[in-house]
């Protein structure tokens, strides 16, 4: 996908059941994510996650067990959220054998807000690279023009 | 929460015909938005639009000569734009860490039970 997007991986000695329950159920989400999740892991549901004394409200997208779980999030206040207004992250699970997983993460969002899909299909093709490839040569170019 | 204080940022960069824009900043300095219209694919209106936008999430500033308005990038802003993204991307890695930890110690844990 062209745009904002943050991709990860890793890959987990584990299969991938065991990996989608780390990564879904609640009690296990607050062990690698927020201090405390609050939600059922339904696409639809709404729920909250902690962190300290900040949190926000999460919106789950799709569940596909044990393939793929995504939610939204970091929307505006009194919002639903939907493309354009909230980050979008995505797990996808690969089994690579028994007892191995290929675990995939993105984080996506904002990205077209309020454009004629003329000129953002126009663009998409136009302009392939990733936000991070392109903030690396614009940083690199800046610091060759502005010595020092 | 990861990315909520740099909202802005985020909108601005995130959207590939802004990037042309800042992009165009970049390699030519301070330019006007009429000469940047006649090398960009979409109207005027749309530059002006994005401009607007840049210079809301502080990575474009303006001044005015004689009758034309020039901009041009704010090099420390890009710079903590760059180092916001980073920061976003070491934070799941450190989570697909923990997830990895906590994964192959509960596989442990259930092959150890006859």
């Amino acid at each position: 996908m062209p745009g904002l997007a943050i991709e990860r991986e890793v890959v987990i000695e584990a299969p991938q059941e065991v990996v989608w329950r780390i990564i879904t159920e609640p009690d296990q989400m607050s062990l690698w994510f927020a201090d405390r999740v609050d939600l059922v892991v339904e696409p639809g549901a709404h729920g909250y996650m902690s962190f300290g004394d900040q949190g926000g409200p999460v919106v789950v997208e799709a569940v596909d067990p044990p393939a793929r779980f995504s939610f939204r999030w970091n929307h505006p206040r009194g919002e639903d959220p939907v493309a354009g207004n909230s980050m979008l992250v995505e797990f996808n699970l690969t089994p690579e054998g028994q007892e191995r997983t290929r675990l995939r993460v993105s984080e996506s969002g904002h990205e077209l807000r309020d454009w004629p899909h003329a000129e953002k299909q126009r663009y998409a093709d136009e302009h392939q690279e990733g936000w991070a490839e392109f903030l690396d040569r614009l940083a690199s170019v800046l610091a060759e023009r502005q010595p020092g | 929460m990861t990315a909520q204080a740099d909202d802005e940022l985020w909108s601005a960069i995130g959207d590939p015909s802004r990037r042309r824009v800042l992009d165009l900043l970049v390699s030519n300095g301070e330019i006007s938005a009429s000469w940047l219209a006649g090398r960009v694919p979409f109207s005027r209106q749309a530059v002006s639009k994005h401009l607007v936008v840049l210079e809301q999430a502080g990575l474009v500033s303006r001044r005015k000569q004689g009758r034309e308005v020039l901009y041009r990038v704010e090099a420390a802003r890009l710079d903590q734009a760059t180092q916001a993204m980073a920061d976003v991307a070491a934070q799941w890695d450190r989570r697909l860490a923990a997830i990895k930890r906590l994964a192959e110690a509960a596989h442990a844990e259930a092959n150890k039970k006859p």
